[in-house]
């Protein structure tokens, strides 16, 4: 028994005055051992979450979609989140993972195309530039055990050239002509790469636009963490636009016929 | 002692106006011996006289690469030559670590300026005695600038620097307007004439004290593939040889130039570094 209450509720050290006999200044310190360890925290995890982000390569550059659902665990805690963002004029970052440390993205990277843009040479940075330095930022995070949590696509449109990219918390980089991230990657991404892969350069932005509202549909149907709202980001040679949020339409007849959903009785 | 009043500290302005140490340094730029560079649509070259303090001594290198798309001809003082290429040889690190991107060559010599201006205005520090011709090539195209030690920089077309480099400016003056559209072998040509023109009577360019410098696609006079295309690469020794051989002797002068490996450099000639007096 430890006759100490100021100790009660704390991690108990066996090892030390295990009958709690010593006077009260003597007290038993059952601080943690680590020295290095106290007075830091680091992420152990998210928190408020975005779901998947969705991204092709189309006729005129890159089109991009992702729900305005942030939760909060298994909690819809915020459904107004616009989780796509644009950096200078040719590209767009689409986050999924932590909200805070998106928006920590979202902020250093704003100051970063500030300082570029004063100095006024011409020398604007591209899609492909913003997702090495991205990347560089995440993988320099996790090695410091202190990682964004978030899988990002950077996805772009400079000089003729579209450009997508994949990077996570981890660092890790990859490049398709399709991308998905989270749920998106197992539901969403074997239909966008049989509609998209070898029609890169054919496919209109209606076409483009209607994939994306099946994938969307789909996550909403299976994913647990998304809403039917969503917007579209489009980069093309015109830059960059942001569509305001849009609705899917889905349908529940189905689900009457379905045992342990609706009202049954047996 | 001092040469004037107002020279014992940089920071201060003499009743003219002027602050004397930084115009002293512009003069350590003048006792290097001359660089030249000029700049086409598609090429940037450089070329530079290089000096031996004696017979037994090697010759004082002029040019450093950067980077792929960048290097410099230096004149006046190499030890502070080397520290400030090594800074840009860190910034341009830098630029292809964070943004996979070779840096602007403006915002290199931006970058360079900005250190020697510090120079010229924080007390206890003493300008940089040395002046560059940077030639790079970037999204842009290719450049030319020159950098000062009084933070000054600007972009030229054709630009010289160093010893009797007003003699090199003046034959780049009158041809200038040719470069833009010159083939590489034209425009080193011209690079050619215009530093002949900064040697003393009885001296001449060789392959042992000439140094070209250059940005773009090979030229048909270079034997070793230059990789990647069009990176920056320095040419000395035999590798000049055959641009010597296209100069076009001086109307004016009666004597031959450049037949390769004449010239003995004088012994105990000017050297590079020496301020005193």
């Amino acid at each position: 028994m430890d006759h100490f209450p100021t100790n009660w509720g704390r991690p108990r050290n066996d090892a030390y005055d295990a009958y709690g006999t010593f006077p009260l200044p003597h007290r038993p310190n059952n601080d943690t051992k680590d020295a290095f360890a106290s007075g830091v925290q680091r992420t152990q995890q998210p928190i408020v979450t975005g779901t998947s982000v969705l991204a092709l390569k189309y006729k005129d550059g890159i089109m991009m979609a992702a729900d305005n659902l942030a939760s909060y665990g298994s909690l819809a805690r915020f459904k107004d989140v616009q989780r796509l963002h644009p950096v200078g004029k040719y590209t767009v970052i689409g986050a999924g993972g932590d909200i805070s440390d998106f928006q920590y993205i979202q902020k250093f990277l704003e100051e970063l195309i500030i300082e570029e843009f004063t100095s006024q040479d011409g020398h604007d940075l591209g899609p492909a530039e913003i997702h090495e330095y991205l990347s560089q930022v995440m993988y320099a995070r996790r090695s410091k055990l202190n990682p964004l949590w978030n899988s990002l696509l950077v996805g772009g449109f400079k000089d003729g050239k579209s450009f997508l990219a994949y990077v996570d918390l981890l660092g890790t980089t990859y490049s398709a002509s399709t991308l998905a991230t989270g749920f998106g990657a197992y539901l969403a991404q074997p239909i966008l790469r049989k509609e998209v892969e070898g029609k890169e350069t054919e496919l209109t932005e209606d076409e483009a636009i209607r994939i994306m509202e099946t994938c969307i549909r789909v996550l909403y149907y299976r994913d647990a963490r998304s809403i039917d709202k969503y917007q579209l980001a489009t980069i093309t040679a015109d830059g960059v636009k942001i569509s305001d949020s849009r609705h899917i339409s889905t349908s529940w007849s189905f689900a009457e016929g379905i045992r342990g959903y609706g009202a049954q009785t047996q | 002692m001092f040469r004037n009043t107002y020279d014992s500290d940089n920071t201060v302005f003499s009743p003219q106006g002027r602050l004397h140490q930084v115009e002293y340094a512009l003069e350590a730029v003048k006792q290097g011996s001359a660089a030249v560079g000029l700049r086409s649509k598609t090429h940037a070259v450089l070329l530079a006289l290089k000096r031996s303090t004696g017979e037994l001594a090697s010759y004082q290198q002029k040019m450093f690469r950067i980077d792929d798309h960048v290097g410099i001809a230096i004149a006046g003082l190499t030890s502070d030559a080397r520290v400030l290429s090594n800074f840009m040889r860190q910034q341009a690190m830098s630029s292809k670590m964070l943004f996979n991107r070779p840096v602007p060559v403006n915002r290199l010599v931006g970058s360079i300026a900005d250190k020697a201006q510090v120079n010229t205005q924080e007390y206890g520090r003493r300008p940089y005695g040395v002046g560059f011709l940077v030639i790079g090539h970037d999204q842009s195209g290719p450049h030319l600038y020159e950098f000062s030690p009084s933070g000054n920089s600007y972009e030229y077309f054709a630009m010289s620097i160093g010893a009797r480099s007003q003699s090199a400016k003046t034959y780049l003056e009158k041809h200038y307007e040719e470069f833009a559209d010159a083939p590489l072998e034209d425009l080193i040509r011209h690079g050619l004439h215009a530093l002949r023109e900064t040697l003393q009577q009885d001296k001449e360019l060789n392959v042992n004290n000439t140094s070209i410098g250059l940005i773009g696609p090979t030229s048909e006079h270079e034997t070793k593939a230059t990789l990647p295309q069009g990176a920056f690469r320095i040419l000395e020794n035999e590798a000049v040889e055959p641009f010597l051989q296209t100069m076009v002797a001086k109307s004016t002068d009666s004597s031959a130039p450049a037949p390769a490996g004449a010239s003995s450099s004088g012994a105990g000639g000017s050297s590079d570094v020496q301020m005193s007096g």
